[in-house]
Parts: structure tokens; C-alpha cells; sequence
């Protein structure tokens, strides 16, 4: 057999046909696999959101299924998007609070925060979902490497008053990072457009 | 070529990094700490040994003219099911190494050795090259990793439960406590620095051994060597 192949290799038709079928049984594998962990993929993608939501919301504050009680806001300018997807969390029907995403510029690329609010408009929990920052001194936000993010807790627009949103070394109440003040600086940016967005669209999301 | 020889060139004498100098993008980027080096280090090890069994099985197969568009086939196909199934099944895990698994595919190294050895030998020995390499790789990786993070944040293999498991987490060593470090050393240029270095102390080492040679290769065909 060996000798057959020896023969037909060099000649110009058999490299095009064994590209042909290399590429037919990638392609072949490739459908495969896909349409094998398409659903468990959307399955651990929505698993992932909702224990990311149930984060920033406190436990047992709802009984519904956040994934699919949403609303869609246009947010305007605030947040640099056409529209912000809000989570209602409802308990026994009422509604409890509502979580959504805040996007600002930090010193490497946009800081995903995702934040919950509740009626009163007072923070439930923050966390920085995405984020490029410098490792080893702006990701000091993320809450696997400090309880920074945890001082926004309980907080809200009027609480600190507005001109104390900010970073210490602005005047403000919260705490920047020794050799970056830049990450922390769009964080509060981001809660705070976060809480002016709920304020400013309050109506619209408890319809 | 022997088991000792393949694994002796994959760990040392033809070390990926430290003699092939193959794969420093992936290498620089990814050695801020010995757990990342790890992570990627043993997912690179189980595209090699896949694609190095798989090139050995179609050789006889494939033309030469046409070898090198057929394994880079093979290679992406075989990185994006390893990425497709870590994804759907070992999420946690996936969370952790999604950034390296598609690095892997710009890893050079992977297509060299399908190419220089795989491509040429059968499919026992092409699979003993994929383990050597790939441990060769790791083990490079978590020592650049493990003295970038020293320097850079006085620890050593910090979150390694998040990689392995919560029954590794006393791999966790906290050298310096609350320790700012030397940024520079998990930022881009910590790496270069870092991987100059240990090549320099490599050669060095490896010229002493040279040097040491000639005495005691008279007496090793008679006698079993101390060392």
C-alpha cells in the first residue's frame, strides 16, 4: 500500500485532493464540536452571569429568574451606549433592586463595573467584571485581590454628597492606590454614572 | 532515538525557550506569575502531544509541497475543539486559561515540532517528544513565571488553587508580605530581563559541563560515573 502512495504522491492532483480532504475533515470536526458544546457553552455563560448578578445583589433579596426579567434602557450619553440592559430582582412580585453594567475609560481600556442598586437608590455591591489594568497596582479593584470595591457598599448619590464622589487626592472619600489613582478615579466615575443612570431612569425601569 | 534522548533534548539541550528560543510571545506574555506559567505550560503540553500523535499518524500521507498548510490546519482545528470543549465543560478552568488557549495557536513551537520531528518519525516517539517538549516548556515558563512574580510581588505561585484546585492551595507561598515589589518585573520588560538572564545562567552552566567532559569521558566507558 505504501508503494501505491509512493506513487500517486508527487503527482500535482493528489496535493490539491489531500489539502481538499484535510480541510473537509476540519471543517467536518469543527461543526462537530460546536454543535456538541453549543448548549452547555450558553448554559455556563448564563450560570456565570447569574452568579456574577447574585454578587452585587444580597442573598435571598429575590426569588425570580434575573436572566429573564430585563429591560432594556437607552441610556443617552452617560454610559458611551445606545442602550443599558437592566436585571430586575422581584421578591413575592415586588421588586427588590435592579443590576446593570457601567463601562469607564481606565489607564488601559474601558472598566466594566457591574453594580446593584435598590429602590432607594443606594448601592447594593459593585464588582469590576472586565478590566485591563496594570497587575500589581490598579487591579486592586478586582475583589479577588482587595476589599477596596466593597467601600462603595450602602452608598448613594447623596450619600457621600455629590462634591465628595471622588478619590481622596480629589477631595473625595474613597481611596486611591499607592502609584495608580487613575483606576480608581474611573471606577468611582463608573458607580457614580451608575447611580445618576438609575436616578435619571427610574420610571422607565420600574415599568 | 532513545526515550533518554528525546527527553533529555526536550528538557534541556533543546529546550523550547532556552536553546530553540521558540515561542517568546506567548512566553513573555503570559510569566507574570508561576500559576500562569503553569496554566499555560500544561495546556500547550496537551495540544503537542495531540498534534505530534496526530502529524506522525497522516506522514506517510502528506505530500511534502503541500505539509506545512495541512498541519497549520490541523493545529488550529485541534486548538479551537480544545477551546470549544474547555469552554462548555470545565468553565471554572476555562475562566482561567481562556487567554492562553488561543495563544497557543500563534505558538510557533507546536508547528516546529510537527514539522522537524513528527512529521518524521513514528507515533510512539513523536508523543514521548510531545511530553518532553512540553514539560521542557513548562518548566521554563513556571521559572521565569516563579522569578518575575518573586521580584514583582514577593510571591510565589499566588491563586494556584484557582488553576489546579483548592488541594494545591499550599503550593501559595507569600515570600515578603505586603510586599509592592519591583513592577517592572511583571511588566513587559521584567520578562525580557528575566528570560536574558536565566538564558545567560544556562549557558554558563552548560559550558562548565562541557568543560568537565573530557576528563571523565575516558573513564566512563569502563566505569559507572559518580556524578
Amino acid at each position: 500500500m505504501s508503494t501505491l502512495i509512493d506513487t500517486w504522491r508527487d503527482k500535482l492532483a493528489y496535493q490539491g485532493i489531500s489539502l481538499g480532504i484535510v480541510a473537509m475533515l476540519a471543517a467536518t470536526a469543527l461543526v462537530a464540536g460546536n454543535r456538541l458544546t453549543h448548549d452547555a457553552i450558553l448554559k455556563a455563560e448564563a450560570d456565570d452571569l447569574a452568579a456574577s448578578l447574585a454578587q452585587v445583589l444580597p442573598a435571598g433579596g429575590n426569588d425570580n429568574d434575573l436572566l429573564n426579567d430585563t429591560v432594556k434602557v437607552g441610556a443617552g450619553e452617560t454610559a458611551g451606549v445606545a442602550s443599558v440592559t437592566v436585571y430586575r430582582a422581584r421578591k413575592a412580585g415586588v421588586m427588590t433592586g435592579v443590576v446593570f453594567q457601567m463601562a469607564q475609560r481606565g489607564y488601559a481600556a474601558d472598566i466594566v463595573v457591574l453594580m446593584g442598586v435598590d429602590m432607594e437608590g443606594r448601592l447594593l455591591g459593585a464588582r469590576v467584571i472586565k478590566h485591563a489594568e496594570t497587575p500589581g497596582l490598579g487591579d486592586k479593584i478586582e475583589i479577588a485581590k482587595a476589599k477596596w470595591i466593597l467601600d462603595f457598599n450602602g452608598k448613594s448619590l447623596t450619600d457621600p454628597p455629590p462634591e465628595k464622589w471622588g478619590v481622596k487626592k480629589d477631595g473625595g472619600v474613597f481611596d486611591q492606590f499607592a502609584g495608580a489613582t487613575i483606576t480608581p478615579r474611573a471606577v468611582v466615575k463608573a458607580v457614580k454614572d451608575g447611580l445618576e443612570f438609575f436616578a435619571a431612569h427610574r420610571e422607565e425601569i420600574l415599568k | 532515538m532513545s526515550a533518554r534522548d528525546i527527553f533529555k533534548d526536550g528538557l534541556w539541550s533543546n529546550n523550547v525557550v532556552f536553546a530553540q528560543l521558540l515561542a517568546l510571545c506567548p512566553t513573555l506574555a503570559v510569566t507574570t506569575s508561576g500559576t500562569n506559567g503553569l496554566g499555560m505550560g500544561l495546556a500547550s503540553t496537551a495540544v503537542l502531544v495531540v498534534s505530534n500523535i496526530l502529524v506522525a499518524l497522516i506522514r506517510n500521507f502528506v505530500s511534502p509541497q503541500v505539509r506545512i498548510p495541512v498541519f497549520v490546519v490541523l493545529i488550529a482545528t485541534l486548538v479551537t475543539l480544545v477551546d470549544l470543549a474547555l469552554n462548555a465543560w470545565l468553565h471554572d478552568l476555562y475562566k482561567v486559561l481562556g487567554l492562553f488557549i488561543a495563544l497557543i495557536v500563534v505558538n510557533c513551537a507546536i508547528l516546529g515540532r510537527a514539522e522537524s520531528f513528527a512529521s518524521k518519525s513514528p507515533v510512539f516517539d513523536a508523543a514521548l517528544d510531545g511530553i518532553a517538549m512540553g514539560l521542557g516548556f513548562t518548566l521554563a515558563l513556571v521559572a521565569i513565571g516563579l522569578v518575575r512574580e518573586l521580584l514583582g510581588s514577593g510571591t510565589l505561585f499566588a491563586q494556584a488553587s484557582l488553576l489546579l484546585g483548592p488541594s494545591f492551595a499550599f503550593l501559595e507561598t507569600t515570600v515578603i508580605a505586603n510586599f509592592t515589589g519591583a513592577l517592572m518585573m511583571i511588566l513587559p520588560p521584567g520578562g525580557f530581563l528575566v528570560l536574558g538572564l536565566l538564558l545567560a545562567g544556562k549557558r554558563v552552566l552548560d559550558a562548565r559541563l562541557e568543560a568537565r567532559r573530557p576528563a571523565s569521558a575516558d573513564i566512563s566507558a569502563t566505569s559507572v560515573e559518580a556524578a
